[in-house]
């Protein structure tokens, strides 16, 4: 599977077929190859792919050495793609965004923004009760559940709690546009999380493509 | 961040529309698309109008056009201003204006007279 970390840089709009499509713009890559992981060793395929450098000062030591093995520049953010052929990959290749091309799908990860402990209006989009006309029932839940029988609140059960701050995909985001001499990539709608959060950009899972080989 | 955002918008920016203010007269020719599949055929047709708002910034700025329609129904028409649907801007007057907002036309009885820049 191939995959690209990134940076949200913001959104606009943009022209295409004489229509306007909103587009989240991301910061993709370039990423490096640190690690390859492997059946014999690990378990299972993969590639360790690191996005952003940074200066040494800022990484431990034993991080550090993981680097220097890889002849590396420390990278801020490491992260990790399963792979089908290992061999396509060698430590400290190159990883941008010519890998996708404009029109193609793709699911893309963030974590989406915090807004701390949430009611169940803005959590769950409840609809609450009157504001006024005598109404005690404002922003509140109302019934958890049935009485005696089950005499309990069932699991899973819709309630305030803390909202965003977690692991979002979107799924099947169309690339509208590539820019490779700004490592830029262009999607359709909305992408999790705020300005400047890492993203991870997957081909997209539930498009079926035809069988390499 | 903002520069990363103008290298995108400038692929999509349009080099080819004249300048605008508010109170310039203009007429606005937009494509419209007739029919669908084999019949589809395309036509200019012309707004012809004020130019009573300017806002927004980079590919999302909008224009917007005010013009006495039929039975003197006032009619506006917001334009994005580097939208492909917009074929050519003629500018027929340049007004002079002192606000940036010309909402006060609306409630204009009668005609609206606006002063014409020399520039």
């Amino acid at each position: 599977m191939k995959g690209i970390l990134g940076k949200k840089v913001g959104m606009t709009r943009v022209f295409k077929d004489d229509k306007a499509i909103p587009v989240t713009i991301i910061q993709a890559g370039p990423c490096f190859v640190v690690q390859k992981k492997t059946i014999e060793t690990d378990g299972y395929n993969a590639i360790q792919v690191g996005f952003e450098t940074i200066p040494e000062r800022k990484v431990n030591k034993p991080l550090n050495g993981h680097f220097k093995k890889a002849d590396l520049k420390p990278l801020r953010y490491l992260r990790e793609f399963r792979v089908d052929n290992i061999d396509d990959y060698e430590i400290g290749q190159k990883i941008d965004v010519s890998i996708f091309s404009e029109g193609e799908k793709v699911d893309i990860t963030g974590t989406s923004k915090g807004r701390g402990y949430t009611g169940v209006m803005k959590r769950w989009n409840f609809s609450g009760g009157e504001t006024s006309h005598g109404s005690k029932f404002h922003r509140g839940l109302g019934s958890t559940g049935m009485s005696s029988t089950p005499s309990k609140v069932f699991k899973g059960k819709k309630m305030p709690g803390q909202y965003g701050n977690e692991r979002v995909t979107i799924q099947n985001s169309e690339i509208i546009y590539i820019d490779p001499q700004n490592n830029l990539i262009a999607v359709k709608g909305g992408v999790p999380g705020a300005r400047g959060g890492l993203v991870i950009i997957k081909e997209a899972v539930k498009v079926k493509r035809p069988k390499m080989q | 961040m903002d520069q990363l955002i103008n290298a995108v918008e400038m692929n999509f920016k349009r080099e080819d529309i004249p300048e605008i203010r508010p109170g310039d007269t203009v007429r606005v020719n937009v494509k419209v698309v007739e029919g669908e599949g084999s019949k589809r055929r395309e036509r200019i047709q012309a707004f012809e109008g004020i130019v009573i708002k300017i806002r927004g910034a980079g590919l999302g700025k909008t224009f917007t056009v005010r013009k006495i329609g039929a039975d003197r129904i006032g009619v506006e028409r917001i334009f994005p201003l580097h939208s492909p649907v917009i074929s050519s801007i003629e500018v027929l007057k340049k007004g002079k204006v002192r606000r940036a907002k010309l909402y006060y036309i609306r409630d204009i009885k009668g005609k609206v007279r606006i002063k014409e820049r020399q520039d």
